[in-house]
């Protein structure tokens, strides 16, 4: 081998070096969790983490499930916050979804006065994220009894300009002579929706579940607002009561476990669905 | 923009239309008409009476030395997340868009933590950093550093720009990605041809070609570091020590929430939105031009 072949292997090597390196970056924190969640909270609170299993893991997750005693506290069992988070994840997605594929077709396919205002008024709420007007909202939901129940946790978020946006763009493709064929046909409004826009729609209401289940999994500053009692924790925010100050005596493994089971369902969508994912992130931010 | 044909109803068009403006007007407007008001209004202990006082309550606001440090913090947070998430992301994406071997086993795993609540991303970092728990916290105690992010300021502010900017690294790395994959191959096949290096390629044919993208993820970045990094700081040192790690968001939910201070609170609210509807406003200037060049 002459030098200057080996040398030009070498700087071949260097963007898998750096490639490895990012991506050691990403996964060391999530192993170090997973196997925290199999060791006990001594173990774990000492410091002195191997970086290897234990037997202990299915103790550990058994226990965050039924929310048994831990040795320090009392928790929400994680079933009641995995269900929780679950029902807003889905209601946030699919309520979205629901609404904003309705408002994309009057706006697109009907003639009416105040059209544009109505558009318009849809779209402001692009420039009002939930963190600008937290005080003020809370208020609303609290005079409509909204406290502690799901409808509190997941409407005051279901209202969506970029989903209206990408459907009415979406929409706009969709060839006049479609639409025509099926007004020869006698087909009404409500008929053309549900037999042509509604199946043609697939692939973007795919994409866009996949973005806005993560997004009202993920969701924090609300239920932690609106949600007082224990039994509508959602997990995201029920961490981070677990941990409180962060004392080396907490209950290391069975916070470490609820993390794992925390991750899991956003992080299954985005892998299982990796096509649709990245169409939907891609799409709904044009 | 309307189509050419539509469908003739009077009624139907207002009733697909009514949840979501429904939940618009009662979520969204209302409460953001409230937080107006509320700015331009004092009340008194009780919250029986109110008084219109003009402005007061900004001039309170933006007057207080403590805002004016959260204001700094602010823009010092955002600055460095908004730097280190996208100048991480594009040196991955270069190389991962690059023909080497493995490319999609890269791709995916570094795609998967944009599904990670911020939250849950500073509770990562906290499982490793923590002085007493963290593998890398302790590292650093035994090396005789004074390592301990609860009770130095800007250690803290440091933590928390890490954990924000390591979550938002593979939104930005799914965009340029993408950004990187429009670019023709032929034009980088002539530089290529015409004897121009690959940083140089870079320089004057990819990043130049990927300045929509770049400009985007700018805006994008900026809102995330302003308003969804709340679970971050509220996860991981609760805007403290003392004030170290407070930024704009956190002091509204602090003083309203906590300190339970409507006025200054509603006044504050009114400041954020005026940032984002300026950041919404240069997205959208940008995204128009986009339309007419490309």
């Amino acid at each position: 081998m002459t030098p200057s072949s080996s040398r030009s292997r070498l700087i071949d090597l260097v963007p898998h070096i750096v490639l490895i390196v990012g991506v050691l970056v990403f996964v060391y924190p999530i192993y170090v969790t997973l196997i925290g969640s199999t060791w006990d909270s001594g173990t774990i609170g000492r410091g002195g983490l191997p970086l290897w299993p234990s037997g202990e893991g299915p103790a550990n997750y058994a226990q965050a499930w039924a929310g048994e005693a831990g040795d320090r506290a009392m928790y929400t069992p994680v079933r009641t916050m995995m269900l929780n988070s679950l029902v807003m994840a889905l209601s946030i997605a699919l309520g979205k979804i629901a609404i904003s594929i309705l408002s994309a077709y009057a706006v697109a396919f009907f003639r009416f006065p105040l059209r544009m205002a109505f558009f318009w008024l849809i779209f402001i709420t692009l420039m009002l994220p939930v963190e600008v007007r937290i005080i003020p909202t809370y208020k609303v939901v609290a005079d409509l009894g909204l406290i502690d129940t799901y409808a509190g946790l997941t409407i005051p978020l279901i209202a969506s300009a970029t989903a209206t946006l990408l459907f009415r763009q979406f929409f706009l493709t969709i060839p006049d002579e479609l639409l025509e064929a099926a007004k020869i046909d006698g087909a009404g409004p409500v008929r053309f929706f549900i037999d042509v826009v509604l199946p043609l729609s697939r692939t973007n209401i795919a994409a866009l579940f996949v973005i806005l289940f993560i997004y009202g999994w993920n969701q924090y500053l609300w239920p932690l607002l609106v949600t007082s009692s224990r039994d509508m924790e959602t997990i995201v925010t029920g961490i981070t009561k677990m941990i409180g100050t962060g004392e080396s005596a907490n209950d290391w493994h069975i916070i470490m476990a609820t993390t794992v089971l925390a991750m899991l369902p956003p992080v299954a969508v985005v892998l299982l669905m990796q096509r649709w994912f990245v169409k939907g992130l891609v799409d709904s931010e044009k | 923009m309307q189509r050419r044909v539509t469908f003739d109803s009077r009624l139907l068009p207002y009733l697909l239309l009514a949840p979501q403006v429904a939940v618009t007007l009662v979520f969204f407007i209302w409460p953001a008409a409230q937080a107006i008001w509320q700015s331009v209004h004092l009340q008194d202990a009780f919250g029986i009476r109110s008084e219109f006082v003009w402005f007061e309550n900004f001039t309170y606001v933006l007057s207080d030395p403590n805002y004016l440090d959260t204001l700094k913090t602010t823009v010092i947070f955002s600055v460095a997340v908004t730097v280190l998430a996208m100048g991480v992301a594009l040196l991955l994406a270069v190389l991962a868009d690059s023909k080497i071997k493995g490319a999609r086993v890269y791709k995916t795993l570094l795609i998967w933590p944009y599904a990670l609540a911020p939250a849950v991303a500073a509770v990562l970092w906290m499982f490793i950093f923590n002085p007493d728990i963290g593998s890398f916290g302790r590292a650093l105690r035994a090396f005789g550093y004074d390592w301990d992010y609860r009770l130095n300021g800007g250690q803290a502010l440091a933590m928390v720009i890490l954990a924000a900017s390591w979550k938002q690294v593979s939104y930005n790395f799914i965009f340029f990605l993408a950004g990187l994959q429009a670019i023709p191959r032929s034009v980088m096949e002539a530089a290529s041809i015409d004897g121009a290096g690959p940083a140089r390629r870079f320089w004057t044919i990819t990043f130049p070609l990927l300045s929509p993208t770049t400009f985007f993820l700018l805006v994008v970045d900026m809102v995330y570091a302003f308003f969804e990094t709340f679970g971050t700081i509220h996860a991981l040192t609760q805007g403290g020590p003392g004030k170290a790690t407070e930024t704009l968001i956190f002091r509204v939910y602090q003083d309203g929430v906590v300190n339970n201070d409507l006025g200054g609170s509603s006044a504050q609210s009114v400041i954020l939105m005026v940032i984002v509807i300026a950041l919404t406003a240069v997205q959208f200037r940008f995204v128009e031009r986009k339309v007419h060049y490309a």
